[in-house]
This record gives structure tokens, sequence and C-alpha cells, in this order.
């Protein structure tokens, strides 16, 4: 469906993107995850054609998008704080694109109600952008780049700066709403939890690249080197030179012992996942993750059991310019 | 690669920024090198003309005094309104600003009417009318800073064990310090420059830089020495500016910036005495003039309907010159102003918006010289042609257009016009469907200001409005000029109709203006 190939982005003397390979199936959703600067807004600004590559190409459905401009690439696009028309109300924003494209405004004012109604803003046709809350503003923005139906919508961190509930509970809608109408969907995050959520792919990108393409399962289960797994939030990570062995918290168990090697030194609960961390003797320290109750309380000794089955062996980084045969597993 | 044509863009910006620089070079640049080519070369060189020292004296310590005196005034006024909450405060602020926006020659006729026999003209008469003229300056900037001071502040200070007076002292004017300097540099320029206040009530020997070029260049032919000592003006304001930007740069921003819904607050106590002092005082000071011009109107209003010896028309055909004269005056320097807005907004703010806004500092009055010895040879001999008049005040209006749209341009999120972009707006849709109704507003409001600016414009009508297409300042400094209480009477019944037309031109844009940025 959509596919970059080779982009390249110069900006202040650094590449912002050094050679970008991404695919997007149709119907699906990749999430580009990745540290502020990686890279991750300019290719979407990219592939918007907000900004101009210096080398490589942008195709959809199999037809180019070189010097195609961006209001003829029907492709939408969210920002993080929505860009709303502020001299316009809700319907007048939602009817934008549909007024570009021409539609009649009766058949516009029907499609209005309806996308209103997806995103369950039903009935709020003219209220004013500046009496709006903050979820209602997403869900005003949403609509408005749905309405044209673009072949692709892109998504710039458009929920961050909302409160944690709030962010949890449109992550889930948002996931709902684009299997619901097969909706492709490129979305540009920092957040781990979010793009594990929201994506049927992940794309992790550092510093102008794509570092590893993966479903989150596989991301989770197989890192494409030490740094993708510590930045997924893996970090029983033990650097041997060129070779890593990442181990999965969930693969780690304390067992209460008195002549054990290591001390409980923190234990933290997120919902239902206790996450513990003790110390060797030696120094190195080791995290544990486990659902139901958790015995241990920091100063506890333990000896700690590894399942042979949660550890693997990684690089300790992919060579910079030739992408790693790992890396590839999900490109192409 | 891909995107829409770039150099096709950089051609449109180019066109675009062309129209207002071409306007430029032939009605400022060129006039302004006329004048320095006729100060250096013609017979003489550059040699002042005598007495030129104690012009630049006079002309600077009157502007210093006049700024000290604006702030002593201003500032009660300004704590007032930057402070509390009160019934008719908003009718006070739009109060204010009616000097500011009256004509210089309104303003001096009006105290020619107020003040007794025998002060009338001099320096105390031009001392009150330039205090009356920029107390809004005074008042409006301070006022507004004032009411972004997060009270928190002074309230930690007293938590501290500071006093009242230590309070004001150490934690409130340092906050106020740029809003301070910014308005004291703002008051010297206009009071260096004043042109109309300073000719009608200086009375004879009472000359600044910016009347003795008039002088020299309309009533005595030395054009030579008008054009030198325009030159030296010249150096003078480029000086000033210099000035009062270093005094900026050293005061800093404001530190602490709060909305002012949370800090005005209801007068108690002793400051409901204060408060009301204030009002009272401002009142009076801001009324008075005023109504003794429109007593001395009366009975002078059917003379406008008679042939005087004074002008070539009738008087009241002089309010119709003016209107129309200032109507495309205005057009003109939305045109101009809107076209170079659109440029400097497509950059941050610096520099080249000081290019711009340059006509501003360059005084009216050589504007008006320099069209006088710039279009009088063929085939630029246009000092008979009628649209001079529009051409000269738009140029001084088109600064403040420049002022009020660039800033309301450059505050429109970029993103907007990206989504517009995705949504599938073409380039020129965007503009139209997003950039244009966000700055519509500040449009309006510009062109209120800039007919208001050009219907009062003095210091370049007077040197190139005809004898028989009078515009009103000129017509009312016509009848100044001739004794008697009759000219006197035309002169104020004609100032009470310029200050109705222009009050009520600003109220309509201040109105429009409301809600989204202030004018000023």
């Amino acid at each position: 469906m959509l596919s970059v190939r080779g982009a390249r982005v110069a900006m202040g003397g650094h590449e912002a993107l050094a050679g970008v390979d991404l695919d997007v199936e149709r119907g699906t959703t990749v999430a580009v995850l990745g540290p502020s600067g990686s890279g991750k807004s300019t290719l979407l600004r990219a592939i918007a054609g907000l900004q101009r590559l210096d080398d490589g190409s942008v195709t959809l459905g199999g037809r180019s998008l070189a010097g195609v401009p961006p209001h003829r690439r029907e492709i939408g696009l969210m920002f993080q704080d929505d860009a709303l028309f502020p001299h316009r109300d809700v319907a007048a924003n939602v009817s934008f694109g549909l007024r570009m494209q021409g539609v009649a405004p009766p058949a516009a004012a029907a499609r209005v109600a309806e996308l209103l109604d997806l995103v369950g803003l039903g009935g709020r046709e003219h209220r004013r952008v500046a009496s709006l809350s903050g979820g209602e503003r997403k869900r005003v923005a949403l609509a408005r780049a749905l309405a044209p139906s673009p072949q692709v919508l892109l998504l710039d961190e458009p929920l961050g700066a909302l409160d944690r509930a709030l962010h949890d509970r449109l992550v889930t809608e948002l996931r709902g709403l684009f299997d619901e109408i097969r909706q492709t969907a490129v979305y540009v995050t920092h957040d781990v939890a979010e793009a594990f959520a929201v994506g049927t792919q992940v794309a992790v990108m550092r510093e102008g690249m794509i570092a590893q393409v993966a479903t989150p399962e596989r991301l989770w289960a197989a890192p494409a080197d030490a740094w993708v797994a510590r930045f997924i939030g893996l970090t029983n990570i033990d650097e041997r030179g060129g070779t890593s062995f990442v181990t999965r918290p969930e693969g780690v168990v304390f067992r209460s012992d008195a002549s054990g090697d290591a001390l409980v030194i923190s234990s933290h609960r997120d919902g239902p996942v206790v996450t513990l961390c003790a110390r060797y003797d030696d120094g190195r320290e080791i995290v544990s993750a486990h659902t139901g109750l958790a015995p241990l309380t920091p100063g506890a000794r333990v000896s700690v059991e590894i399942d042979p089955a949660a550890v693997v062996e990684v690089p300790t980084t992919i060579a910079r310019e030739a992408p790693h045969p790992s890396a590839g597993d999900a490109v192409g | 690669m891909d995107t829409n044509s770039p150099a096709l863009r950089r051609g449109w910006h180019v066109a675009v920024a062309l129209v207002p620089a071409a306007f430029l070079a032939l009605f400022f640049a060129f006039p302004l090198a006329s004048i320095l080519e006729r100060g250096l070369t013609s017979a003489g060189g550059l040699s002042l003309p005598a007495g030129t020292g104690a012009l630049l004296w006079f002309t600077a310590w009157q502007a210093a005094a006049s700024t000290l005196l604006t702030l002593a005034a201003g500032l009660p006024l300004a704590w007032a309104i930057g402070r509390f909450r009160f019934r008719g405060r908003s009718l006070a602020r739009a109060l204010v600003l009616v000097p500011f926006v009256l004509p210089t020659v309104v303003v001096a006729t009006a105290f020619l009417a107020l003040l007794p026999a025998g002060y009338e003209r001099g320096i105390w008469a031009i001392l009150a009318a330039h205090v009356f003229f920029n107390i809004a300056v005074v008042t409006r900037v301070v006022g507004g800073a004032w009411s972004t001071i997060d009270p928190a502040s002074s309230e930690a200070a007293a938590v501290l064990g500071a006093g009242p007076w230590r309070r004001a002292r150490e934690v409130t004017l340092p906050q106020l310090a740029p809003a301070l300097s910014a308005s004291a540099a703002l008051t010297f320029l206009f009071t260096f420059t004043s042109f109309g206040v300073i000719l009608i009530l200086g009375g004879p020997g009472r000359a600044t830089l910016e009347t003795e070029i008039y002088n020299r260049a309309a009533r005595q032919f030395d054009l030579h020495a008008a054009a030198v000592l325009s030159l030296l003006q010249l150096v003078a304001v480029a000086v000033v500016l210099a000035v009062a930007s270093l005094l900026e740069a050293r005061a800093g921003p404001a530190s602490t910036l709060a909305d002012e819904g949370s800090v005005l607050r209801r007068p108690i106590g002793r400051e409901r005495i204060a408060l009301a002092a204030v009002l009272t005082a401002a009142a009076l000071v801001l009324v008075l003039p005023l109504a003794v011009l429109v007593r001395r109107s009366l009975g002078n209003w059917g003379a406008l309907f008679r042939e005087t010896p004074a002008l070539l028309v009738e008087p009241w055909q002089a309010a119709v010159y003016s209107v129309a004269f200032a109507s495309l005056a205005a057009l003109i320097a939305l045109v101009v102003g809107g076209l170079a807005a659109v440029t400097l907004a497509r950059r941050p703010a610096g520099a080249v918006d000081g290019f711009v806004l340059l006509p501003l500092g360059a005084s009216a009055v050589m504007l008006g010289f320099g069209f006088l010895i710039a279009f009088d040879t063929a085939p630029l001999d246009f000092r008979s042609s009628w649209w001079l008049v529009p051409v000269a005040q738009s140029l001084v209006a088109a600064p403040f257009v420049v002022r009020i749209v660039a800033p309301a341009l450059r505050s429109i999120d970029p993103r907007l016009r990206e989504v517009a972009a995705t949504l599938g707006a073409a380039p020129a849709r965007a503009w139209r469907e997003v950039d244009l109704p966000l700055v519509g507003r500040a449009f309006a409001v510009a062109a209120g200001f800039a007919f208001a600016i050009a219907l009062g414009e003095f210091g370049a009508t007077v040197f190139v409005a005809r004898a028989e297409q009078p515009t009103l300042p000129v017509a009312i400094f016509r009848f100044l000029g001739r004794p008697g209480a009759e000219n006197q009477g035309l002169a104020a019944a004609l100032a009470v109709v310029l200050a109705g037309i222009v009050v009520c031109a600003a109220l309509a844009a201040e109105r429009v203006a409301e809600g989204r940025g202030r004018a000023l």
C-alpha cells in the first residue's frame, strides 16, 4: 500500500532521515517508535509531502508521489496539538476536506454527522472549537482527518499532553476504530506502551534509520540489538563485546533464600504486574516481573532462577550502514 | 523530488515583495535621496545654518521635558487601569486613547482655545499639548504590563518581610521597567518629531528641527538649508531610536506573566479614594480641552457653508476632500503595507521590520519636503497632481498597517496550513480559507487606523496639498494663521468635524480589535 524507499533528509548539517525503508500494508497500522530527535516526525512529514526528500521515494498504491503536492496526495494527517481551525465550528472543521473535494453540502453534512457519531461526538456540529475539552478536540481532529477518506492516515504523537486516564481510553478507542473502518495508518509515538497497543507492526527508529520492524510480540521476543531491547524496556542486558544476552523479566523468578546471592532493592506495582529489582553481591542488577501478589519486599535475600527460554542472544549494536539481517525480519 | 515546485513559489514570493519595494523606492527612498543630494551638493555644501545648535537643544529638551511630564501624568492612570477592576474600566481605557488618535492640529486648536490669554502660545502650551497627546502611550503600555505582573511575586516579598515601599521598589518597579522605558522612548520620539503642535502653539521664536525644515522650505524657500536640517533630523532620529533599543535591550523582558483576569481586583479602603481621585483628574484633563473646543466652535457652524478669504473653497468642502483622500490613502496603505506584512511574516521578527518602519521615524515633514524637491522635474513632475496627497498620507499610515498585520500573520500556526494542505487545499486556497479569515480582523483594524492617521496627517500633506483641494488639517491651519475671532471659531468648528470623524473611525477599529489582541 504505502512504501518508503531509501528516504533521506538533511537538516542543518545532520541527516534527519538517513535512508529509511518502510512498508505499510492495507488496513494495518504501523507504529513508528523512537526517542525524540530520531527522525520519526520528519518521516511522517515526508510521507505527507510537507518535507522534501533529498533522496529516495514514497509510493502509494504503486503510484509514485514524487512531485505530488500535499493537497493531492490523499493522505490525512493528525497533529499532536490538533491544529483545529479556530475560526470555524466543529462541523466546518470536519467538513473542510470534503469541501476541498467539492462534495455537495447535503452529502458533506451527512458525512460529518456520520463521522461525529463514529468518534463519539454525535450532535455537536455547531460547538465552537474553543469550547471543546482536550478529549473532544482530539475526536474532532480525528474526524476531520478521516472525513475525506484518506488512503493513509498519519498521526504525529496525537495523544501527547493528555492525562493518563484519557490517554489510555483514547488509545483503546483508536485501535478499535482503525480495525472497524480498516484504516491504513502510520502512528508516530515515543511511548512504548502506546506503540504496542496501537501498532499492528512497530517500527523502531534511531538516528534517522529504522532499527527494526516487527509485531509487538516479535519485538519483545527478539529485539534486533541491545539498544532496541533497552529502548522497549528490556533492562536485563548482559553485554559481552559484540554479543549481548537479553533476559525478559517475566522469565526471571526470585526465590526467598537466606543463603541466596542477591538482595531485593525495589518493588513497584503497575496494575496487575509487579516489577522487582535485585542486586547480586557482585554488583549486577536484574529485574523480575510477575503477576499476582508480591510477597517479597526490599531487603529480602533471594536466589535468582532464570528460564533459559527467556534469554535471547543479540548483537550489541547493528551496523550503521548495512542493516543487520535480523533487523529485516518484517521489512519488504 | 516531491512537493510543489519551489522555483514557482519563490517567483510568487518575489512578486509579492516587489510591489511594496517598488512603492517605497519611488515614493520614499527617491525623495530621501533627493534631500540628500540637495543637502550635500548645492552651493555651500554641508554647512549648518546659523542657530542650529540652539534649535537642536530646544528640540531635545522640550522632548525630554514632555516625556517626564507625560510619565508623571500617565503613571497614576496606568496604576488604576493595570491593577483594579471597576465599573467603566473599559470606557476609561477607550477614552484614554482618544487624544492619541486625534490629529495634532485638533489638539493644538483645542489648547489655543483652552489656555488663558498670554499662555496660549509658548513652551507651556507645547508641554501641555504633548502630555495630553501622549498620556495614552504611557497608560496603555505601562498599564498593560502592570496587569500581567503576577501578584504572587509581590506577596512572596511581603511574606519575606518587605514593606509596601520596598515591594514597589524591588519587585514591581523592576518588572515594569521594560514597559516604562518603552513608553518613554516612544513618547520622546513622538515629541522630538512633533510638528503640528509646535508649529501652531510654539509662537514666534519657538522652533524645533521639524518646524524649522518647514519654515525654511515653505516660507523662506531656502531649500538648501531645509535639506541640511532634514539630514540632521534623520541622524538625530536614528540616534534616538538606537538609544531606545539599547535601553529596551538592557531592561530585559518582564519576568512574571500572569493572566490579566487573575491580576485585576476591586480596590479596597484608601485605594478607593485614590482611584476616584485619579479617574476624576484624568477625566478632567482628557475631556476639558475637547469641551472647550466644542464651545469655541459654537456659533461658527453656519460659516462653514460661506466663502471665506482664507480658502479657495467653502470650508465644508475640505471635509469632503479629506475623507476622499484619506480613504484612498488607507486603501494604498492596506495594499502596500499588507503585501509588505505578508513578506515580512515569512521570516521571524527582526531587522527587516525596522527597515519597513523607517518612514515612521523619518518624519512626515521630511517626506513632504522630499516630495516637493523630488517630483519637480520631468518625467517626474507631479507637483500639481492631486494624488500626491493620498500617496504621502499612505506612506505615513503604511508602517502602522505592517505593525498590526504582520504579527497577526506570524501568529498563525503554520500547522493549520499544513492540515489544510493534507485535507486537499492547494496553497492559494489554503491562504484564502485559513490565513485570510484569521487576519481579516487585523486588516479591518489596520484599515480603520490607516484611515484615521491619513485623515489627520498634517506634516506631509501641508507640503503637497493644492490650494483648491485643502484637507481639514490644512484648512484649520490656514484659519488659525489669520487674525480674528471668526477665523479661530471656524478653525474650532472644522477641528470638531475632523475629531468626530477620526474618533468614530478609531473607535470602530478598536471595537473590531477587541477580543483578538491589542491594536496599540
